[in-house]
């Protein structure tokens, strides 16, 4: 009969507006400022540089190699090399970015500078309140701002941070090992008498 | 006795106010002070009752979809419409420039003068009408036709593809519409004997028991009243007959070009439109200002009045949180060939109510008849037609 469909619908709306003030898990509302659900793991919003140790400027892991700069779709980081060089988490000399500015308004949170970066130097944050009231230096960040310890990388990224670090301390193995073998080759080769020359064939 | 004198002054208070107002005035200048001070209390109780029933549609509809609703502006979010009327008299008021400014600035005020005219004949309580007119229904309906007016005029004016589109669904509508409103109306005429709203007021307001003579209690007034209702809601391009808005399809409808004030305008104008057409309705089938009970009668009408048409608006939001948009077709056939057709059976049900005479027999005549041509005009009249694949016949 027609109008059956009519009640019964709003019988079910009647349910819900009654309902929704008496059971708290109806309502699906999260009152944002007040309120907040826990950022999901796999949230990426803008990137952050993470460095090792305390110090910021001395743990950085950006060598300033400007390959995300050149990768970057809407070119929204800008790099300047360092004229010297400081050593890495591994201990070799490496340049250093002077300067790296992120233009926030620009970025599209892309993500394609942490692909392309071989340092794992570059990593994707899940800040997302970057509003500001300054339209011109408040959107352009500066490698102090961007700048962000392993651990804040862990608290963000859990997963995803101890798998780098366990890459990073094997990559780290492997230089050792290789720089140890090297000394004892040396060594070796310093402590036995030469090899006599012309030998074999 | 006592008691009986204070609720008979309750009840009375807005006149007794009015007219030791107009005392202060000379005698000759008193009849047209008492209407000045009508048309200002009518100006302002019913914008003040729109901005109340914002807050309460959005609140209500936000519970209805498991949500909040606005909450922020004050306590529970009661002076949201305080911010929403800044916010609109703050914005810019843009009119495109290939629209005529004429029309297109005139058009909410034809709106929202139109409907507001509609109050004047409504009883808001025992005495409280503003104009006792004998053909007060006709002055109500004439008044509606012209909100067609400014809707076309602002459809029109816009010179914009979406708001002339909604303008003319707007107007086909509201034409189909107007027909089944006016002869649901006409049934209650024909018993009442009379077109003016006091007096079919007066016809309901008596009791057999406790229980009232509403009309919407026999057969007939029931059939009418939901006729009433569908065309009312249609009337006033309410959900789920919102077509000319459709805002997911026509951006807007007749009022996409109109920013600011002016939509503002129209807005209240829409919203006053619901609530003078809920007033008919209450006034028409639910009693007017009569009580439900002999034995509540010691209220105050006017609150009667009041909670009878915010009863009305609260079925009007409820109905909008529950059904979707029809489709074109869907609004025409239903109103051409199911709506206008039971409304025209109610007339002859009516007729017959009104010269069977006293007596359990037209209780169940008229119950029967209209029982059952419900029931058939559903099943032949919304029947739906099953296309079969498309032949074309000069194209093979």
């Amino acid at each position: 009969m027609l109008g059956e469909g009519i009640l019964k619908g709003m019988a079910e709306t009647a349910k819900n507006f009654f309902l929704s003030y008496v059971s708290k898990e109806r309502l699906t509302t999260v009152e944002y400022p007040e309120e907040r659900i826990p950022a999901v793991e796999a949230a990426r919003v803008f990137p952050f540089l993470v460095y090792d140790g305390a110090d910021w400027q001395a743990g950085m892991r950006c060598v300033a190699c400007q390959i995300c700069e050149k990768e970057c779709p809407p070119k929204c980081i800008y790099i300047e090399k360092s004229k010297d060089k400081k050593p890495d988490f591994a201990g070799k000399p490496q340049f250093y970015p002077t300067r790296f500015d992120i233009d926030v308004s620009v970025c599209m949170s892309c993500q394609i500078c942490v692909e392309v970066c071989p340092f794992e130097a570059i990593k994707m944050d899940n800040e997302f309140e970057l509003a500001t009231g300054d339209r011109f230096g408040g959107l352009l960040y500066d490698r102090h701002q961007l700048a962000r310890s392993n651990e804040y990388y862990h608290s963000v990224h859990p997963t995803e941070a101890s798998e780098v670090d366990a890459r990073l301390a094997a990559e780290k193995a492997k230089v050792e090992a290789k720089s140890k073998t090297a000394a004892q080759a040396a060594a070796a080769k310093a402590a036995a008498p030469a090899p006599p020359a012309g030998g074999g064939r | 006795m006592a008691n009986t004198h204070v609720f008979t002054h309750l009840d009375q208070i807005f006149i007794l106010l009015r007219d030791w107002l107009v005392g202060f005035l000379p005698g000759a200048a008193r009849p047209a002070a008492g209407v000045v001070l009508g048309v200002i209390a009518i100006v302002c109780l019913f914008p003040g009752l729109f901005a109340l029933t914002t807050v309460f549609e959005r609140k209500g509809l936000g519970r209805i979809q498991n949500r909040l609703g606005p909450n922020r502006v004050g306590p529970f979010g009661l002076f949201q419409p305080i911010a929403d009327g800044i916010k609109s008299l703050t914005k810019e008021d843009v009119v495109p420039l290939s629209a005529n400014a004429g029309v297109h600035f005139l058009a909410p005020l034809v709106l929202v003068v139109a409907v507001f005219m509609g109050f004047a004949v409504l009883p808001m309580g025992r005495n409280m009408v503003l104009v006792d007119m004998d053909a007060g229904l006709l002055f109500f309906f004439a008044m509606g036709a012209a909100t067609e007016l400014s809707v076309f005029m602002a459809g029109w004016s816009s010179r914009n593809k979406y708001s002339l589109l909604g303008a003319m669904r707007a107007v086909a509508q509201m034409i189909s519409y107007e027909v089944v409103l006016l002869l649901s109306a006409v049934a209650v005429v024909m018993i009442a004997g009379s077109l003016s709203l006091p007096k079919i007021v007066d016809a309901q307001n008596q009791y057999t028991g406790i229980f009232p003579h509403w009309y919407i209690f026999t057969p007939w007034g029931l059939a009418g009243f939901v006729m009433y209702a569908i065309a009312a809601t249609a009337e006033t391009n309410r959900s789920p007959f919102d077509l000319p808005e459709g805002e997911s399809e026509l951006v807007a409808g007749y009022h996409t070009e109109y920013s600011g004030f002016k939509f503002a305008l129209f807005f209240l104008g829409e919203y006053l439109a619901m609530f003078s057409i809920s007033g008919l309705g209450t006034t028409l089938f639910l009693g007017g200002w009569s009580a439900p009970f002999s034995f509540l009668a010691f209220i105050p009408s006017w609150i009667w009045f009041f909670s009878k048409v915010m009863l009305s608006i609260f079925v009007f939001i409820w109905m909008r949180g529950t059904l979707p948009r029809l489709r074109q077709d869907q609004l025409m056939n239903f109103a051409w060939k199911f709506v206008l057709p039971f409304t025209l059976l109610n007339l002859f049900v009516t007729a017959l109510w009104r010269f069977m005479g006293e007596g359990w027999l037209r209780w169940v005549v008229c119950s029967a008849i209209l029982a059952v041509a419900w029931v058939l005009m559903t099943r032949v009249g919304m029947r739906e037609e099953h296309f079969g694949p498309r032949r074309y016949r000069y194209a093979e």
